[in-house]
């Protein structure tokens, strides 16, 4: 979101409209949800990174956000090969364990399905400036502003909220009461600085009204949020990933769609 | 010019169900802070989540009130039609926005687990906020969430493990979500940080310093 | 039906009758306020805490909504129209700096009054480049503004204002939470923006005499709301001397306070050898020699960004030394091999050392006052009536007894800055650290504190203040560490 500390020169993605992003990983995500097969994960998975490539998205960076959805992706996979519904040749049985050659098929799909799903999401939106999703939301897909905006206020709030956490830390030492129960004061701690992030809160609410917020119904926007051939391509190159991966699954016979099971 | 007599007892004004901006910015602020919270339980829920899953097949979502709080706590504090939507979707956009499994998708359960907090909420016209509709919205929303994941992440579970994830959820729901937000809010109004907003002002006292 | 607003310059103000209430609270803020203002005047607003200033600003802002936020009787009229119909011409700079800074960067914040305002975007960037100027900030406008000072930041909600072209600048407390340059900076800057734009200026402080030379009206309001003096400054001030100064306004020309002092210096506390001081590790480039020692009261002065919290949080043992040395005296620390008060434990700080931030609210951990008192000794494992009698010794001491059993972030200001001084002498330590303790405070809490703190020095302990305030200084330092460049000012020189 935003720009993670030492990413590396701008690229193509950079310059694209954050709703484009948001647009194309939904296109996505809706495509292959539908279905559970390794087949249209797979070909969708091999399309995504080579489009990547294309953007020149730094490998390192993908390789360090992917690792923790790679790791979410096997637990999930892991729980469908235990508990799945059991087809087929049972392989082992205990309790209520039941691996057999039915959920080890789901288990390596539900793998890649997650892999396809949740690596767009997060590759796009690497170097996001909230700022600039804000005005692309309200810009481009016409949400309401006053949302939008407050949103966008809220959001810069909690990122300050750091400094006050450390204080409240110290505080905890001063009193004398930092030597043991961490858990208690940790849930202590979080509610103060809760209090502190809703105080804050009202008074910004309070400065963006003695600005005019909320005053008028429409309002204009200092910075353009573009929308053009870049967002458009990159949309379109969305559809075209999700539309190999599912004509490969249907044309192998591999496709099963999620409603019927 | 003359005052008009004024009683000493403060009246109760007509409930507007327009949102304020310190509605929407506070709102902003308590589902942001939720969805760093989320971030956090997504990273949690994985170690805790599967010796659970394999103790019981299916208990796993007993940690689902993690990711529902967000809803019920807006609603409680903000105590407008829209709040618990509004408060569970802009925490799973920040949930999704930072990056976890579930990606972009993480909006469309927001969306369902808000929505079904928010259920609750509009059957009561948006008039009652005690405790018992807090659990109660806690525990629809775990529905939702159940019904959601079991559609979407894991479509092939045995019943067993059905209806042991639906009922886990439920209960994490209607505690997690429910009680603990509405403990919190109570604790939150006692600080007289709640001043401008109604859930703040039952019970506080007249004469307040400032 | 009302007229329509007037095209550029002051705008006038008229109360009629005004009252307010705050939804949930059964008395009244202001009472039956009757007031009129011209085009172009600049009003200075006196009054004791509680007199509905605050208010009546928010009032004239357009922002007290009385369906949501209060019972409204009377008049309050911007223009010939109720404020809500006027806020295109209305602008207002509140008080804490990093709660205004609406946008992460300085142009977008500056901007983002005319956005509402519905300014065609072309229209907008020169503007936002004359407001900057106007205030005399000159930094790109893509600067983060959570890197700005706090006067900058003042300055900058102060451009964000004038962009918007107001009729009415509305002022409230905006140079209390900053250091002595800020100050001066935000007074010339509202100046100019009153002069450039023409607007009507109504400013809330009550630290006089910096806004003597620019306002040419002074209202006071007293205890329920209503006008006591209205007039030219040097006059009403004359005449409601006492009165202002009963209610804690600083007045220009009134005499500080005596305070006689045991000078007893006592034994040695703390040694700092060519300490260097940062929240970071490799931060810090001081190289301060000093000693702490009871009985003494030591100021610490330098202008912002030097590292005087940071100082503040080393000697209370919260952050670790970033070079030199901190070493506590043999009697001091509680094991001979452990003398740095970082490596303390947490129950050992608490009987020696005892820090007072500049915000009192992070410091409360619980949900009444008397149990704030308590917690201290309770940690250390007293019995049920010794804590008992500790929390009434101090309650009494510090006039908290009336508020004993509600909630700390209910108090007002001054209530809590005394809450946080209670509780760090609830458990009597040797050394006592305060940040800043008389920020934002008006004439009374001041002096209040000022004693307390000479007391606190003769009964035996050491005290470490970290300020910005040079009376304050005056008035109790037995030895001064100057954290940089920093041209020491007289006490007639200094603007309040």
């Amino acid at each position: 979101m935003v720009s993670v500390a030492g990413v590396a020169a701008p690229t193509w993605l950079t310059g694209v409209n954050p709703v484009a992003k948001l647009a194309a990983a939904l296109v996505i995500a809706v495509g292959l949800v539908l279905s559970v097969d390794w087949v249209s994960a797979l070909t969708a998975l091999v399309l995504e990174f080579a489009l990547l490539m294309a953007l020149r998205v730094p490998l390192r960076v993908m390789v360090t956000r992917a690792a923790m959805v790679t790791f979410a992706a096997a637990l999930t996979a892991l729980t469908i090969l235990l508990y799945g519904e059991s087809r087929g040749v049972v392989h082992w049985h205990f309790l209520l364990i039941t691996v057999s050659d039915g959920s080890i098929t789901l288990a390596v799909a539900t793998f890649l399905r997650v892999l396809a799903i949740a690596l767009p999401s997060v590759l796009l939106f690497v170097d996001t400036e909230p700022t600039e999703l804000a005005d692309g939301l309200g810009q481009v897909l016409r949400l309401p502003a006053r949302f939008v905006l407050g949103a966008l206020a809220g959001v810069r709030l909690v990122g300050l909220l750091g400094q006050d956490w450390r204080y409240l830390g110290y505080a905890r030492r001063a009193r004398g009461v930092a030597d043991q129960g961490r858990v208690k004061r940790a849930a202590g701690q979080a509610f103060a600085l809760l209090v502190s992030a809703i105080r804050r809160g009202s008074t910004l609410a309070t400065a963006m009204e003695a600005r005019g917020f909320g005053a008028h119904p429409t309002r204009t926007w200092a910075r353009p949020s573009p929308f053009g051939g870049r967002e458009v391509a990159l949309i379109c190159a969305a559809f075209v990933v999700v539309a190999v991966a599912v004509a490969t699954s249907v044309g192998t016979g591999h496709w099963n769609f999620v409603a019927t099971r | 010019m003359s005052t008009d007599i004024v009683s000493d007892r403060p009246t109760s004004n007509p409930r507007s169900y327009r949102w304020r901006v310190v509605d929407i910015v506070v709102a902003s602020v308590l589902a942001v802070a939720a969805g760093l919270v989320f971030v956090l339980w997504n990273i949690a829920s994985n170690p805790i989540g599967a010796p659970l899953g394999a103790a019981l097949p299916g208990l796993q979502a007993l940690l689902g009130g993690g990711w529902l709080f967000a809803g019920v706590l807006t609603a409680l504090v903000i105590r407008k039609p829209g709040a618990a939507l509004y408060g569970e979707m802009v925490a799973a956009t920040v949930s999704a926005l930072v990056g976890n499994q579930w990606g972009v998708l993480t909006l469309e359960s927001g969306l369902v687990q808000g929505l079904a907090a928010e259920l609750v909420f509009a059957v009561f016209l948006y008039r009652a906020w005690n405790l018992p509709v807090a659990v109660l919205s806690g525990a629809v929303a775990g529905l939702g969430l159940a019904i959601n994941d079991l559609i979407l992440w894991y479509p092939g579970s045995a019943a067993t493990f059905s209806a042991i994830y639906v009922t886990s959820a439920i209960v994490s729901g209607a505690l997690i979500a429910g009680a603990l937000s509405w403990f919190v809010v109570r604790g939150l109004a006692k600080t007289g940080a709640l001043s401008r907003f109604p859930s703040g002002r039952v019970g506080s006292q007249p004469n307040l310093a400032r | 039906m009302s007229a329509p607003p007037s095209p550029g310059g002051g705008v006038a103000v008229s109360a009629q009758g005004w009252q307010w209430r705050h939804a949930g609270r059964a008395q009244w803020a202001l009472r039956g306020l009757d007031l009129a203002i011209e085009p172009g005047e600049r009003v200075l607003l006196l009054g004791a805490s509680g007199s509905g200033k605050s208010t009546l600003l928010q009032g004239l802002a357009g922002l007290l909504d009385s369906n949501e936020d209060g019972d409204e009787t009377g008049r309050l009229l911007v223009d010939g129209a109720p404020p809500a119909r006027r806020r295109s011409r209305i602008g207002m700079v509140l008080q804490n700096p990093d709660s205004q800074v609406i946008l992460s960067r300085v142009g977008d914040d500056v901007a983002f009054g005319m956005e509402n305002f519905n300014v065609e975007r072309a229209a907008i960037w020169p503007r936002v480049r004359r407001a900057l100027a106007a205030v005399g900030l000159d930094l790109p406008l893509s600067r983060e503004t959570s890197a700005l000072s706090g006067g900058q930041q003042q300055r900058l909600a102060l451009a964000g204002v004038i962009a918007m072209n107001p009729g009415l600048i509305l002022l409230d407390e905006p140079t209390a939470n900053l250091d002595p340059a800020g100050v001066v900076e935000v007074r010339d800057a509202v100046a100019a923006a009153a002069a450039s734009t023409g607007a009507t200026l109504v400013v809330v402080e009550h630290r006089t005499a910096v806004w003597l030379p620019v306002v040419d009206r002074v209202i006071v309001l007293g205890d329920d709301g209503r006008v006591v003096a209205d007039g030219p400054p040097e006059d009403t001030l004359g005449r409601q001397r006492d009165m202002l100064q009963r209610a804690g306004v600083w007045v220009p020309g009134a005499e500080l306070p005596a305070i006689t002092r045991r000078h007893a210096p006592g034994a040695r506390l703390l040694e700092a050898a060519n300490l260097s001081v940062g929240y970071r590790a490799d931060d810090g480039s001081h190289d301060l020699t000093f000693d702490v020692d009871r009985g003494a009261v030591t100021v610490v002065t330098g202008p912002n960004g030097t590292g005087k919290s940071a100082l503040a949080l080393t000697l209370g043992g919260l952050l670790p030394p970033r070079g030199g040395t901190l070493t506590a005296d043999e009697t001091f620390a509680p094991a001979p091999r452990r003398r740095s008060p970082v490596e303390w434990k947490s129950r050992e700080l608490l009987t020696r050392i005892g820090s007072v931030f500049q915000n009192p609210e992070h410091q409360f951990l619980t949900a009444t006052v008397r149990d704030e008192l308590a917690l201290g000794p309770r940690a250390l494992k007293k019995d049920d009536a010794a804590v008992a009698d500790t929390c009434d010794a101090l309650l009494d001491r510090l006039r908290l007894a009336h508020v004993a059993d509600v909630n700390p972030y209910t108090l007002s200001g001054g209530e809590q800055r005394r809450l946080s001084v209670a509780t760090v002498l609830a458990t009597a330590p040797g050394l006592i650290i305060l940040d800043e303790p008389t920020f934002g405070q008006d004439r009374n809490t001041w002096a209040e504190l000022v004693r307390m703190l000479a007391e606190i020095a003769d009964d035996g302990a050491a005290v470490v203040a970290i300020t910005h305030d040079l009376d304050f200084a005056g008035l109790l330092a037995d030895q001064r560490v100057d954290l940089g460049a920093w041209h020491a000012e007289t006490a007639a020189d200094t603007p309040w």
